[in-house]
């Protein structure tokens, strides 16, 4: 019988193979944090050390600098196909979005342009149910139009792992294969499988992040955790919600929601 | 509430408090006809368990004030703005919350009827359900609906909330009138309720804790029934399943991907790959980071196989061990629920999915739509019938190629499919092949060690001699469309213009050659097998030979026109003898239609087995229009025309 994290590890495989199989050009979307590094080994794992496709990462130029260090030394000893893209200044998103929501509007677009210019039919991307009450609506396997949009209203079917995979042309697909992780999940099969993690996730001077994003715009929470037994220890008992410390998620009930069907991961 | 929160979005446990809980979690979908109180039932449990999140319940307190209503539990759950301002819930969400015993993923399903996609999409993935029913309304349509999906998709772990008991003054009349309502239903599909609690979702009642306003009720409440519902075991005892759903070719080494979805595999085993048949020992399983690769691997295992040989082998195929293998068939029944915006019909052609293998399949037909209300299931008139959105009903589907499958009953994971219309899934079911036999005994030859003779008297000599070619003409119609009567007629005017010509009819070869088969599925196929190797004999013999077998099954007749065509190209010919069942039925010749309308034959070709008429034949005699005489001579032209050497 299968342990917790080994049902939950098979299932994303299941998840990554099945998108490398029907869909033509993917890519991954690699935003260096927790959640993506985890499905980047799980990557790894089910082709056995290979990434065949391209590993993405959508750059604001206002992440951490440990970011970009964690993500120039690891594409290189993985041998990663790495490709970036630039997001456009704030004056190009919606100006009818809270301020800390257009910031993030500026990753959609950098996303968008990205698609555009690598024609990617299938972007794998990290999101969890658990993290935010919108994502929990999500498909393993999502489509998206055109212009990105998310028509949360009228979803494919998805039942007995028989995912949607066949659409229309100008259609592309994001695929979730971390989507029935938990995050305390997350943190034990990094530990468990040893998977290198940013550093800005342990605490220093009492603060850790909990959730990475651009560094105007994410804030740390009070903490003492060194180790991910720590972290693990400190989520049994916080009844905070894990992106408590994303600005974007709290300035408007709805902000995420329209970031989301606007493109968002 | 005075108890210690419990964690929000946790679930697994390893390794600190290993033994106080399983380090496992239980998925349930919640269901029920909409307004009976689903979404005020989760949020009343998430508070009661003490999982929500510190500031929520006050900040729906602030929301409700905003609108100017009263304060109401499902907000809890309702994330989109677009379903506040409608108060209903527009897709599946999960929801997570424990329990001192274990953690659960509550997937809440939908009440309103056209997003029964969305129930399924959630409900598909669960091991248990929770069906909330208002006590006040009783059993609805959507009630049943729900539970009938649930069956559709394998669920029978169900537990019922009976809620919005306050509304009813805790009447224990009113709850055992509904419960026994829902216990009736629900034995229909074969499923017992494992609990039926009394709940008012609204005030807390016997959700998280035992109410004293229904002193009569000594049950548990439902956290208690949730926790008691046993975890479902992995499927690793069953026969092995595992469908290729790739092939990688890294390092110079060609690995076979897949997960195991039933039973368990080991290095050194012999593995079938089904439809090919083509067999090869299993010599390694991959593992990564570390490559010592593993001994063996089990059901719900992702895993990389390498192989003793190089056989070819694509995403599709079917892996089994060699004994229990899965059966084989082009066509099956499946018992399906329809999604699609544009109804099933008879005649359309869809895109089958099953397990990894995608195939084009055709509604054969459509024999049974089932009212979900009453259970009612209607006789389907043939031809022109269609299962609409959101309904469900019993289907035969046909692929062109073979297909390698289980039936539900004995493998639910290989056992069921999905049906693609255009670019969207628009249908899933369950497998069964009741009246269809299965066909790998007949495509697989069981000796390997012979070599066919070649014959030194060519076919070119033989057709010199006669006069004519050698060929196979195939009849095939219902019981008392004329067969026999044509092929005798035809014989004896054959003949006397100078043909070698036999016929070959059920009289005799069941009393000699098949004596040992039966009238079963699989004997008639096989009686039909054999008939087709003698045909092609015969007609390798120079001879015009006349068979006149109902032949119900194209399948079948396939394989008897392989037969023959293997040895000569363009020998077989196909005749449809053509008469309506009601034609059929008058003309009675033996009082076979009597017998089976009394129920005295089983299986009887058009009134309890199904026959399947040729999509493309050489020829049609259309006894319905046509004397005696008049079809014996269109069969006699025709064999001239063809089959003539000058």
């Amino acid at each position: 019988m299968l342990d917790h994290l080994e049902t939950l590890e098979s299932q994303s495989i299941y998840i990554i193979r099945e998108a490398y199989n029907r869909l033509e050009r993917l890519g991954m979307l690699w935003s260096l944090g927790k959640d993506s590094n985890v499905m980047l080994w799980l990557a790894r794992k089910a082709f056995y050390g290979h990434v065949p496709f391209p590993v993405v990462h959508v750059d604001t130029e206002k992440k951490f600098a440990e970011m970009y260090e964690f993500r120039d030394h690891y594409s290189k000893e993985w041998d990663l196909n790495l490709v970036t893209g630039l997001c456009p200044p704030i004056e190009e998103t919606d100006p009818t979005l809270p301020p800390a929501a257009r910031a993030a509007a500026r990753k959609t677009e950098g996303l968008k342009a990205l698609l555009a210019r690598e024609g990617y039919t299938g972007v794998f991307a990290g999101i969890r149910r658990d993290e935010e009450s919108t994502r929990a609506k999500e498909r393993v396997f999502s489509p998206r139009g055109e212009t990105g949009q998310w028509h949360f209203r009228d979803q494919p079917p998805e039942f007995w792992d028989q995912f949607k995979t066949d659409f229309p042309p100008g259609t592309h697909v994001r695929v979730h294969p971390l989507l029935h992780w938990s995050e305390i999940d997350v943190w034990l099969y990094t530990q468990r499988e040893n998977i290198p993690t940013v550093s800005l996730y342990f605490a220093r001077d009492g603060k850790r992040y909990r959730s990475l994003g651009d560094e105007d715009i994410t804030s740390p929470i009070v903490s003492e955790a060194l180790t991910i037994d720590e972290i693990i220890a400190e989520l049994r008992v916080t009844t905070e919600a894990e992106r408590a410390g994303r600005a974007m998620d709290h300035e408007a009930e709805d902000s995420f929601e329209r970031l989301r069907a606007d493109g968002y991961m | 509430m005075s108890k210690t929160p419990r964690k929000f979005e946790i679930f697994t446990d390893s390794a600190e408090e290993a033994g106080a809980r399983s380090g496992q979690r239980l998925d349930i979908a919640i269901v029920g006809h909409v307004d009976h109180g689903k979404s005020t039932l989760v949020g009343r449990l998430l508070h009661d368990t003490g999982t929500l999140p510190d500031g929520k319940v006050e900040a729906i307190e602030k929301m409700c004030e905003r609108r100017g209503m009263a304060f109401e539990w499902a907000f809890v759950m309702d994330a989109f703005q677009a379903e506040r301002d409608q108060a209903i819930t527009i897709d599946a969400a999960h929801i997570w919350f424990s329990t001192k015993k274990r953690d659960y993923v509550i997937v809440d399903a939908p009440g309103h009827r056209e997003f029964v996609k969305n129930m399924v999409s959630g409900a598909a993935s669960c091991a248990a359900a929770l069906l909330v029913i208002d006590a006040g309304e009783g059993v609805r349509e959507q009630s049943r609906r729900h539970a009938y999906f649930l069956h559709l998709l394998g669920l029978s772990r169900i537990v019922i909330a009976v809620n919005k008991m306050d509304a009813v003054n805790f009447d224990a009349a009113r709850f055992a009138a509904v419960e026994a309502d829902m216990r009736d239903y629900l034995a229909e599909l074969g499923i017992t309720p494992s609990h039926v609690v009394p709940v008012s979702a609204r005030d807390g009642d016997n959700i998280d804790i035992r109410s004293e306003r229904s002193p009569w009720y000594d049950g548990p409440t439902v956290t208690e029934a949730l926790d008691a519902i046993q975890l479902p075991e992995a499927d690793s005892e069953a026969a092995l399943r595992m469908p290729v759903q790739d092939v990688y070719h890294f390092d110079d080494r060609r690995i076979i991907a897949g997960r195991i979805e039933s039973g368990k595999l080991k290095v050194g085993d012999e593995l079938l790959f089904s439809p090919s048949n083509k067999r090869a020992r299993l010599q390694r399983i991959e593992s990564w980071p570390d490559s010592d690769g593993r001994a063996s691997a089990e059901a719900s295992q992702s895993v990389g196989l390498i192989l003793d040989e190089q056989i070819f082998v694509e995403r599709g195929e079917m892996i089994s061990h060699v004994v229990q293998p899965p059966l084989e068939s082009n066509v099956f029944r499946g018992h399906l629920f329809w999604l699609g915006r544009e109804p099933l019909t008879t005649g359309k052609q869809y895109k089958l999915k099953l397990g990894t293998l995608e195939a084009p399949v055709t509604v054969q037909s459509i024999d049974r739509i089932i009212d979900i209300d009453d259970l009612a299931m209607t006789e389907a008139a043939s031809g022109n019938a269609s299962i609409e959105r959101n309904g469900v009903g019993e289907v035969v589907l046909r692929s062109r190629a073979m297909l390698a499958l289980d039936e539900f009953g004995n493998n639910q994971r290989s056992g069921r499919f999905v049906l693609v219309d255009g670019y969207d899934i628009a249908g899933g079911g369950i497998i069964s092949m009741r009246g269809y036999p299965d066909q790998r005994q007949l495509i697989t030859g069981k000796s390997s060690n012979i070599t066919a003779v070649d014959y030194g008297i060519s076919h070119a000599a033989r057709r010199q001699r006669n006069g004519h070619k050698g060929g196979v003409l195939w009849f095939t119609g219902l019981s008392g469309s004329g067969k026999t009567t044509i092929a005798l007629e035809a014989e004896k005017q054959l003949f006397q213009k100078g043909y070698q010509v036999y016929v070959l009819d059920g009289d005799n070869v069941r009393g000699g050659l098949n004596a040992n088969l039966s009238f079963s599925p699989e004997d008639r196929a096989e009686n039909i097998r054999r008939v087709g190797e003698v045909a092609a004999l015969f007609a390798d013999a120079g001879f015009i030979v006349l068979t006149a077998f109902i032949s119900p099954y194209r399948s079948d007749r396939v394989r008897a026109r392989e037969a023959v065509e293997r040895r000569a190209e363009g020998a077989f010919h196909e005749v449809y003898v053509k008469a309506s069942l009601e034609t059929c039925e008058s003309r009675d010749p033996k009082g076979l239609y009597q017998k089976a309308r009394a129920g005295d034959i089983p299986e009887f070709t058009g009134i309890s087995a199904p026959y399947e008429a040729p999509e493309e034949q050489e020829l049609v005699i259309d006894t319905n229009g046509l004397s005696e005489e008049q079809s014996v001579a269109a069969l006699v032209a025709h064999i001239e025309e063809n089959f003539a050497t000058d």
